[in-house]
């Protein structure tokens, strides 16, 4: 790193640095000993999972971490200004000026009582000097850059009237302002829809190349990296483990935890050949060994149809006139068909607002449906039937922190279901959570405790153990890996398989994640506003997907390759439309074409024209 | 809300002045005291002696007797109306949090019509109509803050059915009525007792207002604060009289209210509401 | 501006439903008011006067036509008559409401002036010297009802101090200044109090909003300090706020009603209180329709200010 000319923008340059938080038994070691450079234009991703320090690195370069609960030591330099020297009025000056940041979360980053034009503009004007009405133009025309449409009447508006993704191109117009010199961005599209990922992801590399930044890119997602970053720097609790080039590191990692890491992150594409579902190879992170995935006996069987779903729509009212008449609808799910088989995963993908979640609390008779109907093992299920035909059905969901009550303990809450059907005894009760907490990898011990105690990963296992408890032919899963870290995903969809293996479960796996789905499904329904736009093997949807809709959306995923990365000038700047429609909303009467057996694709409507 | 004055305190005095409060007043007219409503005219207005710690008012009955009968019904009357507005509130909170559709809408617009009268107005417009004493008093303290508890029940109601446990067990099959008592109920126990001991304290106050302006405990039975009221007319001979209910009055509510934060602090820390009215 | 449109129909509408319960309540009282009016003194009424009493009050009419009559007396202002002295309702109220109008504005500035700054300065310094004896201080003027304060105010300064008089009226345009000083203890009374609780909530929203990503956005585009609290921590703090206020609004008009009765104000609440106590029905109503109207009145405007703070409200 050399000291940056006049002419050229700085680069960052951090080393020996040491973190530690204040707690009430003293201090806690967060980053130990991390140092790395940024060259101007050039990106290097801080890539860990939960607790490995990566976004208090982030927060730290800029100053913004609590200064009173916080002991830092070693060496930030931006060019040749040394940050953690700086006075307070300095490092005011240098923030959003000289380093931007963008963060994870953009529904909560922006200020929700002031409009989003004057939250760009105040940063120009803070640091710039210039007048309101050269800050609003100048404000307009960031907009503008980041393709936010009709940028100057959209000024005024205030955030809830954006969404997600417009509001994350707020946030990078925000750091752009005043043309910084570095941009840090934690876990920028982490909350965002794939092919709005996509869309972020092409916008940064973008804006760098015209403004010659260096990026800090903070991710748990190795598809990311491998799509943007020249180098990474992997971080576990704290340490680094790995550095170097993203090629070289995705060629041949010597870490163990890097070979972890990488592992257990599917590629799409990886599974072409096979019809069945694979598990994922697990590494030991102490030992660096791997066991390697079993290969799987088939468990179709085509004869059995656990599950039959006809012509399902839901539509909830969103807004009435006063007299009661609907003038708008949000159509949830609009005529979805489909059919399991024993032994079978279907997933369900698409992204927010297609109604697969929906569709899941449908099959569970959680929501009734509008029209159509749903048959679990031969019987309809009803609202005077859903009681009993809950035995055949069960449900995981996505936040294992809110779907276990927190006044039960664990063995309660596992055999909750038996109390509900009154089945088995007290002690028969027992026998059983004992059982399924060793069948999911628990210790039987832990049945006394509460769910509070436990990690994520672990909650997730105990609810797998609960949906158990029944004995059901079918599991819901309702994104129940998404909210895990990718080492612990590979472990819990591992557990998913073999118990598919011993006991023939029927799988509706409800995903917006496409490398997981490839992995685990048999067959994979696409969905798009409520729609089933493409029904098939999961072979042939990911080899040959046909709709529009679907081949946007398995383009959009970052593949975790660099050397396969993706041409960024395909991507389109389109937004995910919305499933509400007005009143008298007709809805068009689709069509469904068979391209090669079992693979069914919606007719193409004119909305997918040009 | 955090670091309210009673974090000063050791966390448990509140609550030891409180059991001390209600122990007295529980066995009141069991303790060795004097009849609170004996008069004695020979020694009016008399100072503090051995017999009357703190003296004699304006018809030489005993003042601490009197303050210990006054805080005795004080409380009588919040507690009764606490109940009832506890039991009817949360049950129409919870029904409307559950049910949702029309009994929702119902119940809602029901506590809106309530919540338009001013709680001492509902009062005053009550005594007008039954007259007052405690017989009116009591059911319409209990209509004043029916609203709150139903708010509390029915926020809270909707904001722990929409955890994911509640969808769970609703997916293993549950009844409606078991998701209700076995799931969602003790989930939500701690915002109401946090909301009854709020109600004690406002009902407190409330009382003593009307009582204050003679329509609420009637005289001769001892009252703050209708002790107060007629402490005014004799405030430049005997101000003590004044200062003594007064006092009392300040000290109960302040220990409710300390009690309350910290009942809050323990039950429902995410909970940053004063008061539900 | 159509949610400012509908808020304005659901007051209306709120009002209609008052009008209609107060105008039914005289139906539920077990036995006749104008009996109760009578009887006060022990003795039985005397039937020929129930009856003329009856007659005046037109409560031997119909149900329906009283009401109409009722909705059309109120349409012109027309509270009816009083039972006692037969003198109009509307025309003393129109008298006294100015003067409470006055007590409660005052009240309401005393604690928002005091209660939004000490909240705002109190949570941007947590544990520090002026947090805990704020909060002590808040707690405790918290917890003293309206009726102490006031009747404690009178011991200290006009007692024991011979500062002011006990309390009273002047009207503003005789003496401005004594009408002031006279107005300032009652109002104090409602004001500390009501002050305590914003404090407490200004101070408890703003700890709220401080974590809050925004305001590490905020903080990231290294705006200045005051910037930052002003347009984005403030701003978001004071929703919560308003609601509060708006609740307490109701505690306020009862306020007023004690403390006008403590430092004999002569606003509405002189008026009801000896219309209560005389069982003087179209009094009592009357006021309460009034003061209810104009809880119904503040609680719009505060809708309107909550609208103008959060745009999310706006649709």
């Amino acid at each position: 790193m050399s000291i940056a000319e006049t002419t050229s923008k700085p680069g960052l340059s951090i080393s020996g640095l040491n973190i530690s938080f204040r707690n009430k038994d003293g201090w806690t070691s967060v980053v130990r000993n991390l140092g790395f450079d940024i060259a101007p234009g050039e990106t290097v991703a801080i890539v860990g999972e939960s607790g490995s320090g990566k976004s208090v690195t982030a927060l730290s370069v800029l100053g913004l971490l609590p200064q009173q609960a916080t002991r830092i030591e070693g060496s930030i330099r931006l060019g040749d200004k040394e940050l953690l020297s700086l006075s307070p009025k300095d490092l005011k000056a240098l923030r959003g000026n000289e380093i931007a940041m963008i963060f994870q979360e953009p529904m909560t980053s922006l200020n929700p009582t002031m409009c989003i034009g004057e939250q760009i503009a105040e940063s120009i004007i803070a640091h710039r000097g210039i007048s309101k009405a050269e800050a609003k133009l100048e404000a307009i025309r960031l907009m503008e850059k980041v393709h936010i449409p009709s940028a100057a009447r959209r000024y005024g508006e205030y955030p809830h009237q954006f969404s997600g993704g417009m509001r994350q191109r707020v946030m990078i117009a925000i750091a752009l302002a005043c043309k910084p010199a570095l941009l840090i961005a934690d876990e920028p599209t982490t909350a965002l829809d794939v092919t709005i990922q996509a869309q972020v992801l092409n916008l940064i590399k973008e804006l760098q190349e015209e403004e010659g930044m260096a990026v800090l890119f903070i991710t748990h997602d190795m598809g990311v990296v491998a799509e943007v970053a020249d180098r990474m720097v992997v971080m576990y609790r704290g340490d680094v483990v790995e550095e170097g080039t993203t090629t070289e590191i995705f060629a041949n990692a010597r870490h163990p935890y890097t070979k972890a890491l990488l592992s257990a992150v599917p590629q799409l594409g990886s599974m072409s050949g096979s019809n069945d579902p694979q598990p994922f190879a697990i590494y030991d992170i102490n030992t660096g060994l791997a066991t390697d995935a079993a290969v799987l006996k088939s468990t179709v069987d085509m004869s059995e149809i656990l599950l039959e779903v006809k012509d399902l729509s839901v539509r909830f009212p969103v807004q009435q006139t006063i007299f009661g008449k609907v003038t708008a609808r949000v159509h949830a799910v609009e005529n979805v068909s489909l059919t399991l088989a024993r032994g079978e995963t279907l997933a369900i993908v698409g992204e927010s607002g297609s109604g697969k979640s929906t569709t899941g609390k449908l099959v569970t008779g959680l929501l009734h449906p509008t029209a159509g109907k749903v048959e679990i093992c031969g019987k309809p299920m009803r609202s005077d039937t859903r009681q009993s035909l809950s035995r055949s059905v069960q449900m995981i969901f996505q936040d294992p922190f809110s779907s276990l009550n927190p006044r039960l303990t664990v063995g309660r809450a596992i055999t909750e279901p038996l109390r509900i059907h009154k089945l088995a005894t007290e002690t028969q009760r027992d026998e059983i959570a004992a059982s399924l907490l060793t069948r999911v990898g628990l210790s039987p011990n832990i049945a006394k405790r509460y769910p509070h105690e436990f990690s994520g990963g672990q909650r997730q296992r105990i609810c797998v153990a609960r949906t158990l408890a029944l004995k059901p032919s079918v599991i819901i899963a309702d994104e129940a890996v998404s909210a895990l870290d990718v080492s612990v995903k590979a472990q819990v969809v591992n557990l998913l398989l073999e118990l598919q293996q011993e006991m023939q479960l029927g799988f509706i796996f409800i995903s917006h994640d496409m490398a997981v789905v490839e992995r685990i499904s048999h067959r994979v329904a696409v969905m798009y506003l409520g729609e089933i736009v493409e029904i098939g093997p999961r072979a042939a949807i990911f080899s040959n997907p046909v709709h529009p809709y679907t081949r946007r959306l398995i383009e959009a995923v970052p593949v975790p390759d660099p050397s396969r990365r993706r041409d960024r000038h395909k991507i389109t700047d389109s937004e995910i439309r919305s499933p509400v429609r007005a009143g008298d909303y007709v809805v068009p009467t689709r069509t469904y074409r068979e391209v090669s057996p079992g693979h069914l694709v919606q007719e193409v409507g004119p909305e997918w024209a040009a | 809300m955090t670091g309210t004055f009673s974090k000063f305190k050791s966390d448990q005095i509140p609550a030891y002045l409180l059991a001390l409060l209600l122990i007295v007043s529980l066995l009141a007219p069991v303790l060795p005291l004097q009849d609170p409503l004996l008069m004695d005219t020979a020694s009016r207005f008399a100072g503090p002696s051995a017999q009357h710690l703190f003296g004699q008012d304006e018809f030489g009955r005993d003042i601490l007797v009197r303050l210990i009968f006054a805080i005795r019904n004080s409380l009588i009357v919040a507690f009764a109306a606490a109940v009832l507005a506890g039991i009817f509130g949360t049950a129409l909170g919870v029904l409307a949090g559950y049910s949702r559709g029309l009994t929702e809408m119902l119940a809602m617009r029901f506590i809106d019509i309530v919540l338009c009268f001013p709680p001492l107005l509902l009062a005053m417009l009550a005594v007008t109509l039954y007259g007052p004493g405690p017989v009116t008093l009591i059911p319409v303290l209990a209509i004043v803050f029916v609203p709150s508890f139903t708010r509390v029940a029915h926020a809270s109601v909707l904001s722990v059915r929409s955890q994911d446990y509640v969808e769970a067990v609703r997916s293993m099959g549950a009844s409606n009525a078991r998701v209700m008592f076995s799931t969602i109920l003790p989930n939500i126990a701690g915002p109401l007792i946090v909301q009854f001991s709020f109600t004690v304290a406002v009902t407190v106050v409330l009382e003593s207002g009307l009582s204050f302006l003679g329509l609420g405990v009637l005289p001769p039975a001892p009252s703050l604060g209708l002790m107060i009221g007629t402490g005014r007319a004799t405030l430049a001979q005997a101000p003590m009289l004044l200062v003594w209910p007064c006092a009392a009055l300040t000290a109960m509510i302040l220990i409710l209210n300390a009690f309350c934060d910290d009942l809050r602090d323990r039950l429902d820390p995410k909970s940053s509401k004063i008061r539900g009215q | 501006m159509f949610w400012f449109l509908r808020r304005g129909f659901a007051s209306l509408i709120m009002l209609w439903v008052i009008v209609t319960l107060v105008f039914m309540s005289i139906h539920f009282v077990p036995g006749d008011p104008v009996e109760l009016l009578l009887s006060q003194d022990g003795g039985s009424a005397d039937p020929a006067t129930v009856q003329m009493i009856r007659e005046d009050l037109g409560l031997n009419r119909p149900i329906v036509e009283q009401y109409v009559e009722k909705l059309k007396g109120l349409a012109s202002f027309d509270l009816g008559r009083s039972m006692v002295d037969d003198s109009s309702v509307s025309a003393e109220i129109a008298r006294r409401l100015p003067r409470t109008l006055e007590l409660i504005g005052l009240a309401a500035l005393i604690s928002l002036i005091i209660g939004i700054p000490a909240g705002i300065y109190a949570a941007l310094h947590t544990g520090r010297s002026f947090d805990r004896v704020a909060s002590y201080l808040a707690g405790f003027a918290q917890g003293i009802p309206v009726f102490v304060l006031g009747t404690l105010l009178i011991l200290v300064f006009s007692q024991m101090l011979k500062l002011t008089s006990a309390g009273g009226f002047v009207a503003f345009s005789q003496a401005p200044g004594k009408h002031m000083l006279l107005l300032l203890m009652p109002s104090f009374s409602i004001g500390i109090g009501l002050a305590a609780i914003v404090f407490r909530i200004t101070r408890a929203s703003t700890l709220e909003v401080l974590p809050l990503d925004y305001v590490r956005t905020a903080r990231a585009k290294g705006l200045g300090d005051r910037r930052i609290v002003l347009h984005h921590i403030l701003r978001n703090a004071l929703i919560p706020v308003i609601t509060i206020f708006a609740l307490q609004i109701g505690s306020l008009l009862g306020g007023t009603v004690l403390v006008e009765y403590v430092f004999n104000w002569p606003g509405l609440s002189g008026m009801l209180v000896s219309g209560v106590n005389a069982r003087d029905y179209p009094t009592v109503t009357g006021v309460i329709l009034v003061i209810s109207a104009l809880f119904i009145g503040l609680n719009f405007l505060v809708d309107v200010l909550y609208g103008l703070t959060d745009p999310r409200v706006r649709k």
